[in-house]
């Protein structure tokens, strides 16, 4: 549990960070909350010599409105997301998401951008963002970029993000004033990751589901988007039947791994579950 | 008002003052406590301080080809590598353990458990330490390893210990097999058998009692400081039993015990994990005698929880026999004791198996017999007793969740069959069938008093109405009802069978008063957070009539300390609390002469009155022990040594036997697993009761430790000997949200040997509670006709239970 020997770097703007990054080379991190990053340094599964903190750069924070987008700072810690009057009016399944995240010391450290940038399958916010369709702001040492959240996580810990590049900002379409939404997550205790979990968000009208979006954490090497089970279910009552197969068709596309939370058959049940609990809470806040 | 009005409130003011035994004094010690300053181990500086890390084993079971330390060696920083190699001239490289085996301190050959310590490197900080670690190459050659007790005799099994291979009279008699620890037995086998040949009902089942840790908060840890031209060495760390640990350094070291002097500071929790003697220990007090300068060893959290001692890890295949009415005649246990790599087990050297006879619990159950046998495995070594006496955890699993399945059986109810076979009062004390003497209890008062308050029989048509209810499936949800009904032994304990490496566990206290009248005392027992400063205070108090506040309690530093055999099992109160008691009485009985001296009267003619001795009949006449403290050091009777103080080194007539009874009300998602505590009631009876605060702050952490145990917390392996989720990722420590709410209750039976009748109560609910815990959980899924569900109970084991039920369809 201890880490062994970096250098630290405090740049103020993304361009000396995205410099910096690029002349220290692979060995060069990016720190940001630092409450995933310095537990693997404690246990020495990473031994950055560099560690580029990102905290004195004053422009990654904050959360406003472009448009039909929330845009939120890469560095606007887990703590704001639950505070943000913005995310409680357009976005209220980011907040209901963040209370699950960890505790409330280290969502007071932990970074939004660092959550969905980190690559670990037990974020919360990947599978979020991608049941949200959001797109992330990158910047690099060739300009900047957006990616779709949908085609950003690779593997374990392995994202689209090239060395060098840092994530700015996350966009997200504000979806219907009318849509319900739901955040169910299992997990062992306050502070755990996800056993599995779902992020639900529907849109009803008369009766019928008019368009559904669900995303899956903890219950492969990436986190899932579950589109061919929300698009089974548009058009339906949301009847059991049709709840039933859609439940079938996500859990299919599943592939946990078995460790201390249960084998990996328990997960993948598990994901049903939780997506079977979150439609009917969102079925239950959808206004149509 | 009139005079006797106002006597009795004088009287009254006075006690109130003294915040003696039966008050909710607050801890003395929550004030630094709660301001970050006590000090612990850790918070030690010393000039020159080194540092010491473990390179350790990746393997379960291997050989050692070879160690290369010089690329650790060349860098910056690094003062020195030690390897067994370095220890074996000293004959440091093993250890005596408590239970009469020996324990690698750096492997030699082989190494028998991941993440084993083969070397200690030595640096000028921490960091350096632990990055020259990456740098020592060790060569290693696997071998077959048993994770599996069930397999450490087969014919063709792997032999672990080589150093003792060819020994096969182990310290609790012969060995059946080079991987095999002792056998104990007790209890009349023949008789046994008989009643269970011939028995109308009898159950049988293999109850799992698993692998767990004590987890403290904070870990393991040591300094030690050689001076080289006095000879002297001083060892601070975490220890339970100071001077245990002294006599313990001066045999091994060869050092004599006065130039050894041990402190343990403030203790961030014990549990049964700083009983024993570690390597880390050993480590750095060779390192600061070789080098000549302190040396640091600080455990992480890793290292605590996959390497010094774990708890349980008991396979007991339990029999009942009874009538087809429901009255119990005979018990046979089998115990397979998987006990790592060394039997590092920290019990009373006579108990190999601890107090685990205590199994037939609290049940007059005339005959019975008991066989533990102690295996080894490729997995740490330990079998503490994680705040319980010895295996007193695992004998009242096993009688609890037994009494249970034979309910089931009878298909009666599990509280009836209870009430039916408690021990009577009458029958106090009362000897078992396997061999202790039970000092007292009052069984029936207690469960009446339990069932009345938590409404059982209103819980039992609930559940009836809710069973239903899930059979049309109107609910996902079942309900259990967990009932235990425990009895403790506590209080190691009298001499004629308790000893530790030849020492009779008796405790102490030295109580001094000052000329001025406030007192300082010291216990050979040590606090890990207990609140000793705060209750032993008020045994003197009400003792000696001298304010609690105005007496200080020390513990922990072996210089000034009388010997003691520390702290565990519940003995600080049933032993120390006891020699206090006597020791402030032989105080009081000095105090008597000389007041009989102040008031120019016969000592006879004297009765005491909270604070002071006054004449009979004569109230206005009397000596306060502040005055009387003064003129023992100023005035005494001619003839009479000055002074005020006493010495007293007790040893117990006989343990003491805390008892309880719980119920847990549970409610549990059978799709996902969850279980959810709704209610849990908890009924103490220790005896006299010192500080009715400290006792419902000690049932609360111990009923919290027993659900973390029942409900998920546990060190697994794999079966290639990996351990499994030994950080607090995995290991379940549960936190403010996920820990039930408690409602505490007593009844008071006080020990009739015991100076102030106080029995013990740290480790009662943890002991009632695992039990209580489990059964609630395999009550929820009885009508289902689940049978026996091993602990622990997690989301996902209780899932799979539906699973095999049919339930998730
Ligand atoms: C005990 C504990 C429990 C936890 N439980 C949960 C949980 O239940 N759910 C959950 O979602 N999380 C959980 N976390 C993780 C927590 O939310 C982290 O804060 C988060 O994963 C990472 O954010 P950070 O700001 O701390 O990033 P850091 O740890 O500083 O960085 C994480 C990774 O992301 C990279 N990175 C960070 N910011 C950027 C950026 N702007 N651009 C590019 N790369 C970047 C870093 O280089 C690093 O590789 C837990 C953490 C702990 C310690």
């Amino acid at each position: 549990m201890i880490p062994g020997t970096f250098d630290y770097h405090r740049p103020a703007t993304v361009e000396d960070a995205v410099g910096l990054l690029s002349r220290l080379g692979e060995e060069a991190n990016i720190l940001a909350g630092g409450h995933s990053l310095i537990p693997l340094m404690k246990t020495r599964l990473a031994s950055p010599e560099h560690l580029v903190d990102l905290s004195g750069i004053g422009n990654l924070k904050g959360i406003s409105v472009e448009g039909g987008d929330v845009i939120i700072g890469a560095m606007t810690t887990q703590h704001e997301l639950i505070n943000s009057d913005e995310l409680a009016r357009h976005l209220p399944i980011i907040a209901e998401t963040s209370r699950l995240i960890a505790d409330p010391q280290i969502r007071y450290k932990g970074t939004f951008g660092g959550n969905v940038a980190n690559g670990d399958p037990g974020n919360d916010m990947p599978a979020l963002m991608m049941c949200l369709g959001a797109s992330y702001s990158v910047t690099g040492p060739d300009g900047s970029r957006e990616i779709a959240a949908r085609d950003f996580y690779q593997g374990a810990y392995f994202t689209s993000l090239e060395h060098g590049e840092i994530l700015t900002a996350v966009r997200i379409p504000i979806p219907s004033p009318d849509h319900g939404y739901a955040y169910e997550k299992l997990k062992r205790k306050v502070g755990d990751y996800a056993t599995a979990a779902a992020a639900v968000v529907i849109t009803m009208e008369g009766g019928k589901c008019t368009s559904a979006s669900i995303g899956l954490t903890n219950v492969s090497e990436t986190p899932l988007w579950a589109s061919e089970a929300a698009s089974m279910l548009v058009g339906t009552s949301l009847d059991k039947a049709s709840v039933d197969a859609a439940v079938a068709a996500a859990e299919a596309i599943t592939e946990p791994a078995s460790d201390m939370r249960g084998p990996a058959e328990y997960r993948t049940k598990m994901a049903g579950v939780m997506m079977r609990r979150a439609l009917e809470r969102a079925q239950s806040r959808a206004k149509g | 008002m009139n005079d006797q009005t106002k006597i009795d409130q004088d009287r009254a003011e006075r006690t109130e003052k003294l915040q003696g035994m039966g008050c909710k004094r607050k801890r003395v010690e929550d004030v630094r406590f709660t301001q970050g300053k006590g000090s612990y181990v850790d918070d030690l500086k010393l000039p020159g301080m080194l540092f010491g890390d473990f390179v350790r084993s990746p393997h379960a079971h291997a050989r050692i080809k070879s160690i290369d330390t010089s690329r650790a060696k060349a860098l910056p920083g690094v003062v020195a590598v030690l390897t067994a190699a370095d220890l074996k001239p000293l004959g440091l490289h093993y250890m005596p353990t408590l239970a009469g085996d020996v324990q690698a301190v750096l492997a030699e050959e082989k190494v028998l458990f991941q993440n084993q310590e083969v070397a200690f490197v030595i640096a000028e900080d921490r960091y350096i330490a632990s990055d020259a670690t990456e740098l020592v190459d060790v060569e290693y050659e696997a071998l077959p390893c048993i994770v599996d007790p069930f397999k450490s005799m087969d014919a063709d099994a792997p032999i672990l210990r080589e150093d003792i291979q060819d020994k096969m009279e182990g310290a609790h008699g012969p060995r059946k097999h080079p991987n095999h620890i002792f056998e104990w037995t007790i209890g009349d086998k023949e008789a046994t058998d008989a009643v269970f040949a011939n028995a109308d009902v009898t159950i049988k089942e293999m109850l799992v009692d698993h692998r767990t840790h004590p987890s403290p908060l904070e870990t393991c840890q040591s300094v030690a400081s050689f001076d080289k031209v006095k000879g002297e060495l001083t060892l601070w760390g975490t220890f339970q039993a100071p001077h245990v640990i002294r006599t313990v350094v001066s045999l091994i070291s060869g050092l004599p015990e006065h130039k050894i002097h041990v402190i343990a500071p403030d203790i961030g929790g014990g549990f049964g994990n700083k009983v024993g003697a570690y390597a880390g220990y050993v480590c750095s007090v060779v390192g600061s005698i070789v080098l000549g300068v302190p040396v640091k060893w600080v455990e992480d959290r890793m290292e605590n929880l996959s390497t010094t001692s774990f708890a349980r890890d008991y396979h007991m295949t339990t029999e009942l026999a009874a009538t087809k009415d429901g009255k119990i005649q005979a018990m046979r246990v089998h115990v397979l004791a998987d006990h790592g790599a060394f039997d590092a087990c920290a019990d009373p050297s006579k108990w190999p198996a601890g107090f685990m006879n205590i199994c037939t619990g609290s049940y007059d159950i005339p005959t019975a017999h008991l066989a533990v046998d102690g295996v080894y495995t490729n997995k740490a070594s330990g079998g503490v007793a994680y705040r319980c006496s010895f295996r007193v955890t695992e004998a009242v699993f096993a009688i609890e969740r037994a009494v249970e399945l034979l309910a089931d059986k009878l298909g009666m109810d599990a509280a009836e069959l209870r009430i039916k076979n408690f021990i009577k009062p009458e029958q106090f004390p009362y000897k078992s069938a396997l061999g202790w003497e039970y000092d007292s209890g009052d069984y029936h008062t207690a469960m009446k008093k339990a069932m009345d308050t938590i409404g059982y029989k209103e819980l039992r048509e609930e559940q009836a109405q809710k069973r239903e209810a899930f059979k049309r499936g109107e609910t996902r949800e079942i309900m259990g009802i967990g009932i235990s009904f425990f009895t403790e032994i506590v209080g190691a304990g009298p001499a004629k069978n308790c000893d530790i490496l030849g020492i009779a566990m008796f405790d102490s206290a030295e109580i001094r008063i000052h000329p001025t009248g406030s007192v300082i005392a010291r216990m050979g027992t040590k606090s890990q957070g207990q609140g000793h400063e705060t209750t032993y205070a008020q045994i003197i108090a009400t003792e000696i009539g001298i304010p609690a506040d105005d007496i200080m309690i020390e513990e922990g530093n072996t210089d000034t300390a009388p010997y003691g055999l520390g702290t565990y099992g519940s003995r600080s109160t049933p032993v120390a609390g006891a020699a206090t008691a006597v020791a402030a009485r032989k105080i009081k009985a000095k105090a008597q002469m000389i007041a009989a001296h102040m008031l120019e009267v016969h000592e006879g003619d004297l009765e005491w009155d909270v604070d002071r001795f006054r004449v009979k009949g004569l109230p206005e006449k009397f000596k306060t022990m502040k005055e009387i403290a003064w003129a023992a050091y100023n005035a005494p009777p001619p003839n009479m040594e000055p002074g005020l103080e006493a010495v007293n080194y007790y040893e117990p007539p006989n343990m003491t036997y805390p008892f309880g009874a719980y119920f847990c009300v549970m409610d549990i998602d059978v799709d996902t697993g969850v279980a959810k505590t709704r209610r849990f009631y908890a009924l103490d009876d220790c005896g006299t009761r010192i500080n009715p605060m400290i006792i419902e702050g000690q049932v609360h952490g111990g009923l919290t430790e027993a659900f973390a145990c029942a409900m998920g917390q546990e060190i697994r392996y794999d079966e290639h000997g990996n351990v499994m989720g030994a950080s607090f990722m995995d290991f379940f420590l549960p936190t403010a949200v996920e820990t039930p709410n408690w409602e505490t209750d007593f009844t008071v039976t006080p020990s009739p040997h015991h100076p102030i009748g106080a029995k013990g109560v740290g480790e009662s609910p943890h002991v009632g509670g695992v039990p209580c815990f489990s059964n609630a959980v395999n009550d929820a899924y009885a009508f289902l006709g689940a049978g026996h569900i091993q602990m622990p109970h997690d989301a996902w084991r209780l899932w799979t239970v539906g699973q095999k039920l049919g339930l998730h369809t």
